[in-house]
């Protein structure tokens, strides 16, 4: 069963960039694609927990921003060193101006 | 090619090895280590692991090693090398034969000059047994001594304030962080430790270490005498380059590699601490690095041209550092710079950006609460790789995307 939640107006995240989304207790990523697609993963880097929201966003890869370890946002995939341990990824759905992920 | 043997099971060691897999390489690796542990990162040492937790956080797990069919000896060290007969011999008795070979050895503390024996009191880091006996001397009301204001010195020094230690750091030179870290950012580092209760005291020549039965001591060159219940000495490393240099290995600061790290033996290759490369983008200048992002880098590299690929090195220097909530993020070197542009980040965090004689920019050095700085730092290291030449107007002012400037 999905779980709903809004997350922000489409237009409060740039395009190639990533916001912070906190919602019961847990912290999510919200990434806009260059291609105006919107995704959402864990927010915490799976080496060092640290917050991708402050990270580089570049094409389909976010960058977390205390070792550059990289994944796909859209997958979640790790991409290597030091980063072994993939993201995971929530559903996203976008309606009436605004961005919703199902938190699960 | 069917036997690939990687001396030094550190960071870039490990790297090399996975990175052999990840290119399809199903001969066999052997990664062999004089520590006892599994590779594990050395940056916790003076930082988290020694407030949190004494087992060393391993670069990858023994499951991994299994899976990937790495064999891993730990407790060993390769002590000759013979080239003509291309084999390994080991401290405990056993000969490897490879196809080639990777050096990986690292480096280790420079000693404090004329100081010789065992000392439990005056101590260096860079292992995790050195971290756990520096934890055990590191209490609360214990008077800490660093000889060295680099950043491992200054990081213990955070580190042994939280833990509630005493901290006096003394530095031969004028200002801490005088190689490699502009003044500006070092004057940051030093007023918060300041404001954190660490007496630093620079410019200040030591003479004499000694230790007793209950105190380290330094006598200082101007007379004073300063005692602590420990002393740790972070005055840089050394690259460990004996084995190849008894092997007949050509060393020149490290073990010197070509472009594509290769060691003057075309069956050898190096990487990481040990070795000292030509870098591009500075004109291929020689020198040799001691960072984490680099040892992983070029033991990727590494891997790559063990089997045959001829890439060159390409990466931009990176290096961070952790001390209490601040982090500094350096790309790029700074010498020859002949401008620097100030940019605010957002409070208390900046950045300045090393532009050369033609505009070019050559590094960038940032810091600043959390990772503040580390997206245009970021940023910053793909506009010295593709040798840009961006506006120092856009570069200073805030309202300026970095990203916009990478593209133009
Ligand atoms: C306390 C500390 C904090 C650090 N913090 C940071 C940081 O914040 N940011 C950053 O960028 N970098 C940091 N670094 C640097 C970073 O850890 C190193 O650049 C990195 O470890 C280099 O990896 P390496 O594999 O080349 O060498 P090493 O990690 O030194 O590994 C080499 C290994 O080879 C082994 N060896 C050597 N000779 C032999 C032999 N003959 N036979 C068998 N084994 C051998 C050694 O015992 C060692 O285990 C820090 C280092 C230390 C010590
Ligand atoms: S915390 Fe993300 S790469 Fe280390």
């Amino acid at each position: 069963m999905s779980n709903w939640v809004e997350v922000c107006a489409t237009d409060e995240i740039d395009e190639e960039d990533v916001i912070r989304f906190d919602h019961a207790g847990r912290t999510f990523a919200v990434y806009r694609s260059p291609d105006d697609e919107f995704f959402a993963t864990d927010g915490l880097c799976t080496h060092e927990k640290i917050h991708l929201a402050e990270g580089l966003v570049m094409d389909d890869i976010i960058e977390c921003p205390k070792h550059n370890g990289r994944f796909s946002y859209k997958t979640g995939e790790a991409k290597g060193a030091p980063v072994c341990v993939d993201l995971k990824t929530y559903p996203v759905k976008v309606e009436g101006g605004s961005v919703f992920i199902a938190v699960a | 090619m069917s036997h690939i043997v990687i001396i030094g099971a550190g960071e870039c060691g490990a790297r090399a090895a996975f990175a052999l897999r990840e290119r399809n390489f199903d001969g066999q690796i052997t990664l062999v280590g004089a520590e006892e542990h599994l590779p594990y990162e050395r940056p916790p040492l003076s930082k988290e692991a020694l407030l949190n937790g004494l087992e060393p956080k391993l670069v990858s797990d023994a499951a991994r090693y299994a899976d990937a069919g790495i064999e891993v000896l730990t407790g060993r060290t390769v002590e000759s090398i013979d080239r003509a007969g291309k084999t390994a011999r080991l401290s405990d008795g056993q000969m490897l034969s490879y196809d080639r070979l990777l050096l990986t050895t690292g480096a280790r503390p420079r000693p404090f000059p004329g100081l010789s024996g065992r000392n439990h009191r005056i101590r260096t880091l860079r292992t995790h047994g050195d971290a756990i006996a520096i934890r055990a001397g590191v209490q609360p009301g214990a008077h800490l001594a660093i000889i060295g204001g680099g950043f491992i010195g200054l990081e213990l020094a955070a580190t042994a304030r939280k833990l509630g230690a005493k901290v006096t750091l003394v530095e031969g030179l004028p200002r801490i962080l005088s190689r490699g870290v502009p003044a500006e950012l070092s004057a940051v580092i030093a007023a918060r430790h300041k404001a954190e209760g660490v007496e630093i005291l620079c410019g200040v020549a030591i003479q004499q270490l000694s230790e007793g039965p209950d105190h380290a001591r330094i006598l200082t060159e101007d007379g004073r005498t300063i005692a602590a219940d420990l002393i740790v000495v972070g005055i840089g490393a050394v690259p460990n380059v004996e084995l190849a240099r008894d092997a007949g290995l050509v060393i020149d600061n490290g073990i010197a590699v070509d472009a594509h790290l290769r060691t003057s033996d075309p069956d050898i290759f190096a990487a990481g601490d040990c070795c000292s490369f030509p870098l591009p983008h500075y004109g291929g200048r020689r020198v040799r690095l001691e960072a984490w992002r680099n040892a992983q880098d070029q033991g990727t590299l590494a891997a790559a041209n063990l089997l045959g690929a001829e890439e060159t090195v390409s990466a931009v220097p990176w290096f961070w550092s952790d001390q209490y909530d601040l982090t500094l993020q350096i790309a790029g070197i700074a010498d020859g710079a002949t401008q620097a542009v100030w940019r605010h980040v957002t409070e208390g965090a900046f950045i300045l950006f090393h532009l050369d004689i033609d505009g070019r920019l050559i590094a960038a050095s940032g810091i600043g609460p959390g990772n503040a700085v580390a997206r245009d730092i970021r940023l910053a290291e793909r506009m010295i790789a593709a040798r840009l030449r961006p506006d120092p107007v856009a570069l200073a002012s805030p309202g300026t995307k970095l990203k916009t400037l990478l593209v133009a």
